[in-house]
C-alpha cells in the first residue's frame, strides 16, 4: 500500500486533483468538526500527453437530473448490456454501438486507468480561434512602438486560420475593418457612450441577412465564419501588419496637467459586443493592452485631471474612490457578457501607475483571462509573457483552451458548495448542489472561458450524510468532473474525471482520516477561501476569520502575503496577485505563499534554506522565487568579490561558476513560468534587496539582533512578528482552552 | 380717360402752379427763376435727354406736360383761351415779363388748380426736397442731365400713369378721336422716331406734329376734368395754329419744355422745379438753390448735350423755345414750340427731337391725358398700343422729365404725374378707346419693358453718384457705375422708399413698406474697386458711446474737432486723442478725404480682439465637403462628378489677394446611413476612412488630419477623391441620414475651433434611424387648404435647434440636393436658411445632363467671396427702427442678425418701423455694420451707410419709391407669411396692401376724379404687374404638378434674393433672338412676357435667374434653324439638348455668347432647355409668361389690373 503521500501524488498526476482529505468523514457533523472542509484543487486540463483522445461521445446516464458519464466505477451487467449509474443508481441500457461489449471487451471508459478520459466530439463545426486585439494608443511613442512590434510578432504565432480583429482606442474607439484595399477603414465610436450588442451590430453593419442564415442550414458547416472585422490571419496578415505599423499615438491633444482621455471601458464593451454578436459561444480571446487608466466614459477609474490621483487602498477604505463602484459594475457586466458567450478577456496593463486592474479584475477573473502587469510595454517582462501566451504543446496546439464548462456530479452523501477560481456560475441547479455556498456556489456547473494546463479551481464540498444514517463499511463517495471545452485545434472535447474516496467514521477511524489529510492542498484551499473572502470583505475581518479557522505554518506567510495584506500594495497590485493566486495550481500557489529560497555557496551544492533572515549570509548567493519575482541576492562578501572582478580571472573559475549557477536556475524558472516573473539581480545593500528582506521571516530584527548569534544573518528592520514569536503565541493558544 | 387725366392734371396742376409761379419768377426775375428753374432745368434737361434716348422726348414732354397739363388744366379750368394767351404771353413775352404774366396767369391757373391740387402741392415739397439733392449734385449736374435722360423710365412710368389716366377717362374717346389723327401724323413722326422707339416717339411725334391733336387731347382730359372738353379743344385749336401757343395751351408742359430749352437758360428748368420744389424745395432750397445754379449750368450743358447730340439746331431751337418757352411757361407752349420745331428736329435728330419731342411729347402726353379718351385709350389700353405708347412715352417722357430726372426733387412732379398716370381701367378704355372697348389693350397698360428700357436710356450712361441724400438709384436692370460719395452703393443697399414719411401715421396711411434690401458683401464691378480697409488701431473702430454706431460721414465734429455728435442718436462722444484732427472753416475735418470712414458710404474696419469670439483672434475658416454615397447618389453619377470636380476646385478656394494660397482648410466626409470621415494628413501614404455609425450622438472621430491645407495634402486628397467613387461603386445602401451629417461638420469645426462652411451633397429623404429622421409627408391634397401652411413648416424641430448650434459656431451650411423624389426641402433647408447658407436642388440629377449646371453652381459657391461667423446690425436715426428681417440668418435677439456665413450673393431685407418722428431737415440715416471673419481668418467690420430723405407729404414718398424693391420685400414677406397663414389669405393681404398703397396715392396725391380712373404713381406704375407675378408665383399659387419640394425650394430662395434677382425671378426676361444684331454686343430689347407676343417664326430666350428656355417657333425660318441648330427642319430639333450646337456662323456664336453672358449675370447656372412650340415642355414654359393667365388660376396682367382697380375703388369709396 502506497503511502498517502504517494497516493496523493499519483492522483494529482493522473487526475489533476488534490483533496484536502483523502478519506472522508461520513457525517455532516464530523465533517464540520474537521474545520477544513472536504475540498479539492482540480486542474481540469492537467497536462496528460499520454491520454488518448477518444473519438466517440460519452455515454450518459439516462436520468434527466443526473446525466453522469459512464465511468470505471459503474457496475456493468455485460449480459444484459446494462450499466448502473454510480451516482443515482439508475440502470441504463448501453447504446446499440456497445452491443459487442463484454468483460473481455471493455470500452476505454470502463478501464480503471481511465479515471480521466477525454472524448473528442465529432459533430458541430470546427470553430477557428479568435483573437481580438484591443489596443490603447494613449502612450509614449517608444512604448507604443514596442507594443506594435509585439503585436506584429504575435501574428506570426497564430495559426493561419485563426481570426484576428483589431480595436484601437484613445479618446475614440476605432474598430478596424481588415482586408480593405487602398483606404484603410475603421469604425469609430465615442468613448463616452456605451453600446449594447444590438446597437453595435447595427452600427457595424453586422446584421446578418435573415434569409440566408436559415436557408444555409447544416450543409455548409465549413463556410469560414468571418466578417470584415475578424478575418483569417493568412488573408490579412500583411494588411494588419501595415495597419499596426501605421498606428499613431492618439492625436487628440492632451493639455498640461491632464491625463489623456482613454476610453477603455467602452472599447472593451465594444470588443465584447463585437464578439457577442458575431461569435457567441465560440472560444475567443479579447486581448486588451492598456497603457494607463480609463479616464472617460463608462468604466473610467480616474478623472483626467492629473492633480487628482487614482484611488489607493486608503481612499477605498475611506470610501473616497468615487469612480470605483461604477467602474467595477461596468466591468462586471462586461465580464458576465463575455463569459456567457465563452469569451476570454486578457488584460495586459503596462504603466508605472495603476491602471484600474482593481476595477477590471473581474474581466480576467470571470473569464479565465490573463492579467499581466508590467511597467512598460518596452520590457522583457511584457514581451516574453505575451510571447508565452502563444506557447504550444508537443502536438503544436496552443496550450490554451476555450469556452469550457465544468460540471460536477457527486454521490448522494456529498454536495458541492461552490468553486473558487477563474470561473462563473452557470446557475445549474441539481441534486448535488449544496445549500451552503462557498465561493461561487449554488450551481453544479461553471463556465471557464479560458483555461490552460495550470488553471486550477478550488471546489468545496459538503458532506450531507446525517450522523444517524451511517454509511456501510467500505462505502465510497464519488465525484465526477465533466469538463467540456474547445480545444485550440477547434475541436470540442469533453474530459471526464471520476474519482472516489472512502468514507470513514470519524469516531472509529480518526486515524485514517488524519493520515489522509493533505496539508498543502488544505493550505491552498483555505488560502483561496481567505483570498476570496478578502476580495469581498474587509481585510482585518478575513485575517481574524483565518486565525479562528486554523493556524498553521503557511498561515504565517499567508498572513504576510500580498494576497491578504494590502499594505504597501496598490489596489491594482493586490488584484494582480490575487488573480494569479486564484488560478494557479498547487505548487505555484505554494510558492506564492511561501517563497522558495535557495542558497548557493562554496560550502556545498545548492540547498533550499529557511525563508528566514538568518539565511542571509555574506558568503552566500540566494535565489528567491516568489512566483512573481525571481531574485538573486549576492551576499556581502560575494558581492565584493564580484565587484573586484574575480570571476573574470581564470584561476577563479569556480567563482564564476558559482555566480552562474543561480542565474541558470533562474532562467529555467523564467522560461517555464507564466506570467514571466520579474527578474531581479541584486546584492547586499542593493535597493532591490528589499524584495528579499520583506519576504523572509524576521527572526532577527533591530530589536533582537543582539540576542541571536551575531555571526549570521541579516537583521530586518521591521516591527512584524517573527515566526518564532508567532509560533509561541500559537502554542499558547493551542494548549489553552480551545475556542 | 379724361377723368384720369384730370386727376392727373389736377395734381400736375397743383405742382405746376408752384411751378408756374416759379416759372414766372424765373421768367421774370431771372435770378430767382433760374435758381428755381435750375432744378427744373436740370430735370428738364434730363428729361430731354431721357426723352431722346427713349424717344422719350415725351419725358421732357412730361415735365412740360405736367406743366402743360397743369397749364391746360389751369387754362382749361380758367379758360382755354387764357391758357393760350397765358402761354403766348410767356412765350412771346420777354421771358421775364411775359413770363411773369404768363406765370401769373399760370399762377392763377395754379391757384385754380391749387384748390384741387392742394395735395399735389404737398407733393411738390418733396419735389423740392428732391431738388435739394439735386442741388447737392451741382457738381454732378452734368450727370444729372444724363440721368435725367435716363429718367425717361420714370417718365414712362409717369406716362404710364398718364396713360392710365387716359384709359380711365371717358374723354379718351374724344381724345381717342383726337388721337386717331395723331396716329396718322404720328406715323410720320414715328418714322422719324422709330429709330428711337417708334411707338413712343410716334406718339410724341404725333403729339408734337399734331400739337393740335395733342392739344386737343390735353384739352380733352381737361375737359373731362374740368368738364369742358370743348374748352380744351379750343385750346387745341389755338395750339394748332400756333403750335407753340397751342402748346402753350398745352402749356404747362410746353412751358416747361421751353424751360427746358431754357435750361440752357436756367430759368426755365428752374421754374419747373421751382414749381414743384417751391414749397418744399424752398426749405431745402437753400441747398437746392445752390444746386439749381448748377442745374442752370447743367441744363445748358445738358441741353446742349442733348441738343447737341440731337443737333445743335435744336439748340438753336431751344432758343426759339426760349422765346417760346416764356410762353411755354405753360410748358405746353414749349411743347408746342417743340412740336412745331420738333417735328423737323425729330427728323433731324432723334435724340434732340426727343428732347423736342419731349417738349412736343408733353403735349402728346397731355393729349393723352387730355385726350384721356384717346390718350387714355392709349395709356390704359392704348398706352401700350401705338397711341398708348406714345401716350405712355409721351407721358412717361414728360413724367420722366419731371420725375425721372427730377424725381427726387421732382417728386412733386412725379406725384402729380403719377396721378396723371391713372390708368383708366376697363370702363374708361371702352369709352376712352373705342377700339379697346370691353377689354384693355395690353399695350396700353404700363409696360415693364418700357420702364426698364427707359431707365437704361436715362441712367445707364452716367455714374450714379451717391453724394446726395435720398436719390433713387437706377433700376436693377440698368447697368450703371456707382461713385461712392458718402452713401452706400445701391449694390449694397437698396431701399423701397428713398423719401421716408416723417411719421408713422403717414407710413401707415400709405402702406408703402419701408425696407432696405442689404447685400453686405455684394461683389462690385472692377471699376468700382474694393472697399477700403481702415485700421483704427488697438482701441478698435471709433464709435458713438451710446448707440455704438461706427464712425461715418454723418458724424458731426464739434468743439473744434474734439468731440463728435452721433447722427443716429445725437449723443456726443469725445474724439480719442489719436484720432483728433482739426476742422476746416466748414466744420469738416481737414483729413476728411483721407479717411474713408469720413467720406465714403461703405468701408471696412479692422476689428480688434474685442470683436472676436472668446477674445481670441479667429482661426482661418474651413470647408468641409460631405458627400452622400448612398445608392442613388452613386448611380446618378453624382459621387463621381463631385469627386472629380473637387480635385481641381480645391485650387480655387477663396483667398485674400495678398495670400498665395488660400488659408482655408478642407475636410471630407462621405455618408449614407453612417458617416465616413477621412484622415488625409499629408504624412499618410493612403487616406484613412473612419466610419462613425453611432449617428444618434454625432462626434468627430479625428482631429489631426481631418482638416488639412490643400497644398500640403494634395497627394492624399487626390488619392482619396480617386478612391471614393470606387469604394462605394457597389453600395446597396439606400437609406441616408442628414441631421448627423450637419452635426458632424459642426463638431469638426468645433473641434478645430474655427468657423467654416459645409457643402452637403445629398440625395434622398433621410429616413434612416437617426436624429432628424423624416417622413414622407408630401400631400397634394393639402394644397389650397388651411393646412397648407404646415407644408412649409419643418416636420421636426431638430433642424432648427441644430441650426442654432451651427450659428453659434459659425458653421454655414450649403445644401446641394439631388432628389429623385420627395426630400422635404422645407425641413432640410432650415439649417441652410438659418446659417446663411444656400440650397441648390437638382431634381432627377443625371451626370450627363445636369453636370454643367451643378458644377458651375458648385464652383461659384465654393469660390465666391464670403465672410464667416458674421453678425450684422442695422442702426438707424432716432425715429425709425429696424423691426423685421428677412433672409438666411438666425436671430437670437431682436437686433442682431447672426450669419454663420455670409457670401456675396446673400441679402438681408430689413423692414423699418417708426417709433418716433423723423425730421425733414435731417432725413434718416441707417448704418449697417457687419462683423465677420474673412477667408484668411481676419476679423473685420464692414460698414454701409445710407441716408434717405424724409417727407411730410405723401406725394414725395410716392415719387421716390423703388417698385422692384417693394416687390422684393412683398414677396419675401408673403413667402414668410405662408408659414403661418393660408396662402389664400396671404394673397389677399398682398392685394389689399397694394390696393391701399395705390388708393392712398389716389386719394392724397392725385387730384379728385371719377372713381372710374385708375391712377398710378409713376414710380409704382408697375406695382400691379409685378405684384401679380408674385401672386401667381409657384409658392403662392402652385400649379398642380409642382411638388412641395419645389415650392419650398423657391420659397427659401426668394428670401435671400437681392432686388435684381427677385425682379427677374418674378418678371422673367424674354429676349427675341430672331432678329439679332450679330455684330453688336448689345442684347436685344426684351419683350413683355406674354404669349401673344411670340411669333411663330421667332426664336426667344427666356430666363428668370433659375431657368433658361429657348423657345422655338414652329415657323422658324429655315436659315435660322440651320444657323442655330444645324438642322434642316423644326421637327429635328432635339428637345433634350442642354446646349446649342457649336456652329461656325455669327448667329450661332452670338446666341451662345448671349446665353453665356446671361448665365454669368446670375448667381446660379441655368440649364438651357429648348422648348419647341406646341411641345409638351411648352406648358412649363408658359408658366413664365407672367402677363398671361396661367393654368393654376393666375390672372393675366390685364385682368389683374382691373381687379386692382376695383379694389382701389372700393377702398376709395
Amino acid at each position: 500500500m502506497a503511502t498517502f503521500q504517494e497516493f496523493i501524488q499519483q492522483n494529482e498526476d493522473r487526475d489533476g486533483v488534490r483533496f484536502s482529505w483523502n478519506v472522508w468523514p461520513s457525517s455532516r457533523l464530523e465533517a464540520t468538526r474537521m474545520v477544513v472542509p472536504v475540498a479539492v484543487l482540480f486542474t481540469p486540463l492537467k497536462e496528460r500527453p499520454d491520454l488518448p483522445p477518444i473519438q466517440y461521445e460519452p455515454v450518459l446516464c439516462s436520468r434527466a437530473t443526473c446525466r453522469a458519464v459512464l465511468n470505471p466505477l459503474c457496475q456493468v451487467d455485460y449480459r444484459a448490456k446494462l450499466w448502473a449509474c454510480n451516482f443515482c443508481y439508475q440502470r441504463n441500457q448501453f447504446p446499440p454501438t456497445y452491443a459487442g461489449i463484454s468483460e473481455m471487451n471493455q470500452p476505454a471508459e470502463l478501464l480503471p486507468q481511465f479515471s480521466t478520459i477525454e472524448y473528442v466530439v465529432q459533430r458541430g463545426p470546427q470553430m477557428p480561434l479568435i483573437f481580438l486585439y484591443v489596443v490603447d494608443t494613449c502612450m509614449e511613442d517608444d512604448d507604443l512602438q514596442a507594443l506594435k512590434e509585439s503585436l506584429q510578432m504575435s501574428l506570426s504565432l497564430l495559426p493561419p486560420t485563426a481570426l484576428v480583429g483589431l480595436i484601437t482606442f484613445g479618446r475614440m474607439i476605432q474598430v478596424h475593418e481588415l482586408g480593405c484595399e487602398g483606404i484603410s477603414k475603421s469604425y469609430v465610436f465615442r468613448g463616452t457612450k456605451d453600446l449594447s450588442a444590438k446597437q453595435l451590430q447595427d452600427m457595424l453593419g453586422l446584421t446578418k441577412p435573415a434569409g440566408t442564415q436559415a436557408g444555409r442550414g447544416p450543409q455548409v458547416p465549413q463556410a469560414p465564419p468571418s466578417n470584415r472585422f475578424l478575418q483569417p490571419v493568412q488573408r490579412i496578415d500583411m494588411n494588419l501588419t501595415d495597419l499596426l505599423g501605421e498606428l499613431q499615438r492618439d492625436p487628440w491633444p492632451v493639455t498640461q496637467g491632464k491625463r489623456p482621455l482613454r476610453s477603455l471601458g467602452v472599447a472593451l464593451s465594444i470588443a465584447v459586443g463585437l464578439l457577442e454578436c458575431t461569435f457567441p459561444n465560440t472560444g475567443a480571446r479579447i486581448m486588451t493592452f492598456i497603457g494607463g487608466p480609463a479616464t472617460q466614459g463608462p468604466g473610467m477609474v480616474v478623472g483626467d485631471e492629473l492633480k487628482s490621483p487614482i484611488r489607493s487602498w486608503h481612499d477605498i477604505e475611506k470610501d473616497n474612490a468615487k469612480f470605483m463602484k461604477k467602474a467595477t459594475k461596468h466591468y462586471e457586466a462586461l465580464a458576465n457578457r463575455a463569459s456567457a458567450n465563452g469569451h476570454i478577456i486578457d488584460i495586459y496593463a503596462c504603466a508605472l501607475d495603476q491602471t484600474g486592474l482593481l476595477e477590471m479584475k473581474c474581466c480576467a477573473n470571470h473569464t479565465g483571462g490573463y492579467m499581466v502587469m508590467a511597467d512598460s510595454f518596452n520590457t522583457s517582462l511584457f514581451k516574453q509573457t505575451f510571447q508565452r501566451v502563444f506557447n504550444k504543446d508537443v502536438q503544436g496546439s496552443f496550450k490554451m483552451a476555450f469556452a469550457g464548462t465544468l460540471e460536477i456530479k457527486t454521490s448522494r452523501e456529498l454536495k458541492v458548495s461552490g468553486a473558487i477560481g477563474p470561473c462563473v456560475s452557470l446557475n445549474a441547479k441539481g441534486p448535488c448542489v449544496s445549500e451552503n455556498e462557498i465561493g461561487t456556489g449554488g450551481t453544479c456547473q461553471w463556465k471557464i472561458c479560458g483555461l490552460d494546463q495550470n488553471s486550477t479551481l478550488a471546489l468545496y464540498f459538503e458532506v450531507v450524510n446525517q450522523h444517524n444514517a451511517p454509511i456501510p463499511q467500505g462505502g465510497r463517495g464519488a465525484v465526477q468532473f465533466v469538463t467540456q471545452y474547445q480545444h485550440s485545434s477547434g475541436q470540442r472535447r469533453i474530459r471526464v474525471t471520476t474519482i472516489a474516496r472512502n468514507w470513514a467514521d470519524a469516531q472509529t477511524q480518526i486515524q485514517s482520516i488524519a493520515a489522509s489529510f493533505d496539508q498543502e492542498a488544505s493550505a491552498i484551499l483555505m488560502a483561496r477561501l481567505a483570498v476570496y473572502r478578502a476580495e469581498t470583505e474587509e481585510g482585518p475581518d478575513v485575517l481574524r476569520w483565518l486565525d479562528r479557522q486554523l493556524i498553521r505554518l503557511f498561515m504565517f506567510h499567508l498572513r504576510r502575503s500580498p494576497f491578504l495584506q494590502v499594505f504597501n500594495n496598490s489596489p491594482d497590485e493586490s488584484s494582480y496577485y490575487r488573480h494569479h493566486f486564484m488560478r494557479q495550481d498547487l505548487t505555484q500557489s505554494l510558492i506564492m505563499i511561501q517563497p522558495i529560497l535557495y542558497a548557493y555557496s562554496f560550502n556545498g551544492p545548492p540547498e533550499p534554506v529557511l525563508l528566514d533572515s538568518s539565511s542571509i549570509l555574506p558568503d552566500r548567493i540566494l535565489l528567491m522565487d516568489t512566483f512573481f519575482q525571481i531574485l538573486i541576492y549576492h551576499g556581502e562578501t560575494v558581492a565584493q568579490w564580484r565587484k573586484a572582478g574575480y570571476q573574470e580571472m581564470p584561476e577563479y573559475e569556480n567563482f564564476r561558476h558559482l555566480l552562474q549557477a543561480p542565474v541558470d536556475d533562474a532562467q529555467e524558472i523564467l522560461h517555464s513560468r507564466f506570467p514571466m516573473p520579474r527578474y531581479i539581480d541584486t546584492e547586499h545593500g542593493g535597493s532591490q534587496a528589499r524584495f528579499l528582506l520583506s519576504k523572509v521571516n524576521p527572526s532577527q530584527t533591530h530589536n533582537n539582533m543582539y540576542a541571536w548569534g551575531q555571526e549570521s544573518g541579516a537583521p530586518i528592520l521591521t516591527d512584524d512578528v517573527s515566526l518564532q514569536v508567532f509560533m509561541d503565541h500559537l502554542k499558547k493558544l493551542a494548549v489553552s482552552s480551545a475556542a | 380717360m379724361n377723368l384720369n387725366q384730370q386727376p392727373h392734371m389736377a395734381s400736375p396742376y397743383a405742382p405746376p402752379q408752384p411751378g408756374y409761379q416759379m416759372y414766372p419768377q424765373p421768367g421774370y426775375g431771372a435770378p430767382h427763376p433760374t435758381q428755381q428753374y435750375a432744378p427744373y432745368n436740370g430735370h428738364t434737361s434730363l428729361y430731354q435727354q431721357g426723352a431722346p434716348p427713349a424717344g422719350y422726348s415725351p419725358y421732357s414732354g412730361f415735365a412740360t406736360k405736367t406743366y402743360a397739363a397743369n397749364v391746360l388744366s389751369d387754362s382749361f379750368s380758367s379758360s382755354p383761351p387764357n391758357l393760350g394767351q397765358g402761354r403766348a404771353p410767356p412765350v412771346s413775352g420777354a421771358p421775364p415779363v411775359s413770363a411773369s404774366d404768363s406765370y401769373s396767369q399760370y399762377a392763377q391757373g395754379n391757384v385754380q388748380n391749387g384748390p384741387p391740387s392742394v395735395p399735389s402741392q404737398p407733393q411738390r415739397p418733396p419735389v423740392s426736397q428732391s431738388y435739394a439733392p439735386a442741388t447737392v449734385h451741382p457738381g454732378t449736374q452734368p450727370t444729372y442731365h444724363q440721368p435725367y435722360e435716363a429718367p425717361t423710365t420714370s417718365v414712362q412710368q409717369i406716362t404710364g400713369h398718364m396713360a392710365g389716366m387716359h384709359i380711365g377717362g371717358p374723354a379718351p374717346n374724344l381724345a381717342g378721336s383726337t388721337y386717331a389723327p395723331p396716329p396718322s401724323s404720328q406715323p410720320m413722326s414715328s418714322a422719324a422716331f422709330t429709330s428711337t422707339g417708334p411707338p413712343n416717339y410716334t406718339p410724341q411725334l404725333a403729339s408734337a406734329s399734331q400739337p393740335p391733336s395733342s392739344m386737343s387731347m390735353t384739352p380733352g382730359p381737361p375737359p373731362s376734368m374740368y368738364g369742358a372738353p370743348p374748352t380744351s379743344q379750343p385750346s387745341f385749336p389755338g395750339a394748332p395754329t400756333p403750335p407753340q401757343s397751342a402748346f402753350a395751351g398745352v402749356t404747362p408742359a410746353a412751358p416747361p419744355v421751353s424751360q427746358q430749352s431754357f435750361p440752357t437758360g436756367a430759368p426755365m428748368s428752374q421754374p419747373h422745379y421751382s414749381s414743384v420744389p417751391t414749397s418744399s424745395s424752398q426749405p431745402s432750397m437753400g441747398g437746392p438753390v445752390l444746386q439749381q445754379p448748377p442745374f442752370g449750368a447743367v441744363p445748358p450743358a445738358s441741353a446742349q448735350s442733348q441738343f447737341p447730340g440731337a443737333a445743335q439746331p435744336p439748340v438753336s431751337q431751344p432758343s426759339p423755345y426760349h422765346s417760346v418757352p416764356p410762353a411755354a411757361a405753360a410748358g405746353f407752349p414749349p411743347p408746342g414750340g417743340a412740336t412745331v420745331t420738333a417735328p423737323p428736329r425729330h427728323p433731324g435728330m432723334q435724340g434732340p427731337p426727343f428732347a423736342n419731342q419731349s417738349m412736343s411729347a408733353p403735349p402728346a402726353s397731355q393729349p393723352n391725358h387730355t385726350g384721356a379718351g384717346m390718350p387714355p385709350g392709349p395709356p390704359i389700353g392704348g398706352v401700350q398700343g401705338p397711341p398708348p405708347q406714345p401716350g405712355l412715352q409721351g407721358f412717361h417722357p414728360q413724367q420722366n422729365g419731371a420725375f425721372g430726372q427730377m424725381r427726387p426733387p421732382q417728386s412733386g412732379y412725379a406725384a402729380p404725374y403719377p396721378g396723371q398716370q391713372n390708368f383708366g381701367i376697363q370702363p374708361p378704355p371702352p369709352a376712352a378707346a373705342p377700339p379697346a372697348q370691353k377689354r384693355l389693350d395690353p399695350d396700353s397698360i404700363p409696360s415693364p419693358i418700357q420702364v426698364i428700357e427707359d431707365d437704361k436710356a436715362n441712367k445707364g450712361s452716367e455714374p450714379f453718384i451717391t453724394g446726395v441724400r435720398g436719390q433713387v438709384p437706377p433700376l436693377v436692370t440698368t447697368t450703371f457705375q456707382v461713385k461712392d460719395q458718402g452713401n452706400a452703393s445701391p449694390r449694397f443697399i437698396r431701399c423701397t422708399a428713398y423719401n421716408m414719411p416723417c411719421t408713422s401715421d403717414m407710413a401707415k396711411q400709405s402702406q408703402v413698406p419701408l425696407a432696405a434690401i442689404i447685400k453686405p458683401l455684394a461683389t462690385l464691378p472692377p471699376d468700382e474697386g474694393p472697399l477700403h480697409l481702415v485700421d483704427h488701431g488697438e482701441g478698435g473702430p471709433i464709435r458713438c458711446n451710446r448707440c455704438k454706431a461706427y464712425m461715418c460721414p454723418y458724424m458731426q465734429f464739434i468743439e473744434g474737432g474734439r468731440r463728435f455728435q452721433c447722427s443716429f442718436c445725437s449723443c456726443v462722444t469725445d474724439v480719442p486723442p489719436h484720432y483728433f484732427q482739426h476742422l476746416d472753416h466748414t466744420g469738416r475735418r481737414v483729413d476728411c478725404y483721407e479717411r474713408p470712414e469720413l467720406h465714403l458710404g461703405s468701408y471696412e474696419f479692422l476689428a480688434t480682439v474685442d470683436y472676436c469670439k472668446n477674445n481670441k483672434l479667429p482661426q482661418p475658416p474651413a470647408f468641409i465637403f460631405l458627400i452622400d454615397v448612398s445608392y442613388n447618389a452613386v448611380k446618378s453619377g453624382l459621387v463621381a462628378v463631385v469627386c472629380e470636380e473637387l480635385k481641381t476646385l480645391l485650387d480655387h478656394l477663396p483667398r485674400e489677394s495678398v495670400d498665395e494660397e488660400s488659408r482655408i482648410r478642407v475636410g471630407f466626409v462621405t455618408y449614407n446611413k453612417v458617416l465616413h470621415f477621412y484622415n488625409v494628413k499629408s504624412s499618410l501614404a493612403q487616406p484613412q476612412m473612419m466610419v462613425v455609425s453611432d449617428v444618434s450622438e454625432m462626434f468627430v472621430p479625428l482631429l489631426d488630419g481631418f482638416l488639412v491645407s490643400v497644398g500640403e495634402s494634395r497627394v492624399v486628397i487626390n488619392s482619396l477623391l480617386d478612391q471614393i467613387p470606387e469604394i462605394f461603386a457597389d453600395t446597396r445602401e439606400t437609406e441616408t441620414v442628414f441631421g448627423p451629417v450637419v452635426q458632424a461638420g459642426l463638431e469638426a469645426l468645433k473641434a478645430a475651433d474655427c468657423a467654416g462652411k459645409l457643402f452637403i451633397f445629398h440625395s434622398s429623404l433621410p429616413i434612416a434611424e437617426a436624429p432628424g429622421k423624416l417622413k414622407n409627408r408630401e400631400d397634394k391634397k393639402l394644397v389650397g387648404t388651411d393646412k397648407e401652411k404646415s407644408l412649409f413648416q419643418p416636420q421636426v424641430s431638430f433642424y432648427g435647434n441644430l441650426a442654432k448650434e451651427c450659428v453659434a459656431q459659425g458653421c454655414c451650411v450649403d445644401i446641394f440636393l439631388f432628389p429623385n423624389q420627395f426630400v422635404d426641402v422645407t425641413t432640410l433647408s432650415v439649417v441652410a436658411c438659418s446659417t446663411g447658407g444656400s440650397v441648390y436642388k437638382y431634381s432627377h440629377f443625371q451626370a450627363q445632363t445636369d453636370r454643367d449646371r451643378f458644377l458651375n453652381d458648385l464652383r461659384r459657391d465654393v469660390q465666391k467671396p464670403m465672410g464667416f461667423d458674421a453678425v450684422m446690425r442695422v442702426r438707424t436715426s432716432t425715429g425709425i427702427r429696424a423691426t423685421d428681417f428677412f433672409g438666411s440668418f438666425y436671430m437670437s435677439n431682436t437686433t442682431d442678425v447672426e450669419l454663420a456665413g455670409l457670401d456675396s450673393d446673400k441679402t438681408v431685407t430689413v423692414e423699418f418701423r417708426h417709433d418716433d418722428k423723423l425730421s425733414e431737415d435731417t432725413g434718416a440715416f441707417m448704418q449697417c455694420a457687419v462683423l465677420y471673419t474673412s477667408c484668411s481668418g481676419q476679423r473685420r467690420l464692414r460698414v454701409h451707410n445710407l441716408s434717405v430723405s424724409c417727407c411730410t407729404q405723401l406725394a414725395d414718398l410716392y415719387r421716390n419709391c423703388e417698385t422692384d424693391a417693394v416687390i422684393s420685400y412683398f414677396a419675401k414677406h408673403a413667402y414668410r407669411t405662408v408659414l403661418s397663414s393660408p396662402t389664400k389669405n396671404v394673397r389677399d393681404v398682398l392685394v389689399n396692401q397694394c390696393a391701399q398703397i395705390l388708393a392712398c396715392y389716389r386719394k392724397n396725391c392725385a387730384s379728385p376724379s371719377s372713381a372710374g380712373q385708375l391712377i398710378l404713381p409713376e414710380c409704382m406704375k408697375l406695382l400691379p404687374v409685378y405684384l401679380n407675378c408674385v401672386l401667381k408665383s409657384d409658392v403662392l399659387q402652385p400649379s398642380a404638378e409642382l411638388s412641395l419640394d419645389d415650392r419650398a425650394y423657391l420659397r427659401q430662395l426668394v428670401s435671400c434674393m437681392d432686388v435684381a434677382e427677385s425682379h427677374v425671378f418674378f418678371y422673367p426676361r424674354l429676349l427675341p433672338l430672331q432678329k439679332l444684331d450679330v455684330e453688336g454686343d448689345a442684347l436685344p430689347v426684351a419683350m413683355r412676357d406674354s404669349e401673344e407676343r411670340l411669333s411663330r417664326a421667332g426664336l426667344y430666350l427666356l430666363e428668370n435667374g433659375l431657368n433658361l428656355f429657348l423657345w422655338v417657333g414652329s415657323a422658324i425660318p429655315q436659315d435660322l434653324l440651320h444657323n442655330v441648330f444645324g438642322t434642316a427642319s423644326f421637327s429635328q430639333i432635339d428637345p433634350n439638348m442642354t446646349s446649342l450646337p457649336v456652329l461656325d456662323n455669327p448667329f450661332s456664336k452670338r446666341i451662345r455668347e448671349i446665353i453665356e453672358s446671361i448665365r454669368a449675370q446670375r448667381s446660379r447656372y441655368m440649364k438651357l432647355m429648348v422648348v419647341k412650340q406646341d411641345d409638351r415642355l411648352e406648358i412649363l414654359f408658359k408658366r413664365f409668361l407672367v402677363e398671361d393667365k396661367n393654368s393654376s388660376g393666375g390672372a393675366s396682367y390685364v385682368d389683374f389690373l382691373c381687379h386692382m382697380h376695383k379694389e382701389i375703388r372700393q377702398l376709395l369709396s
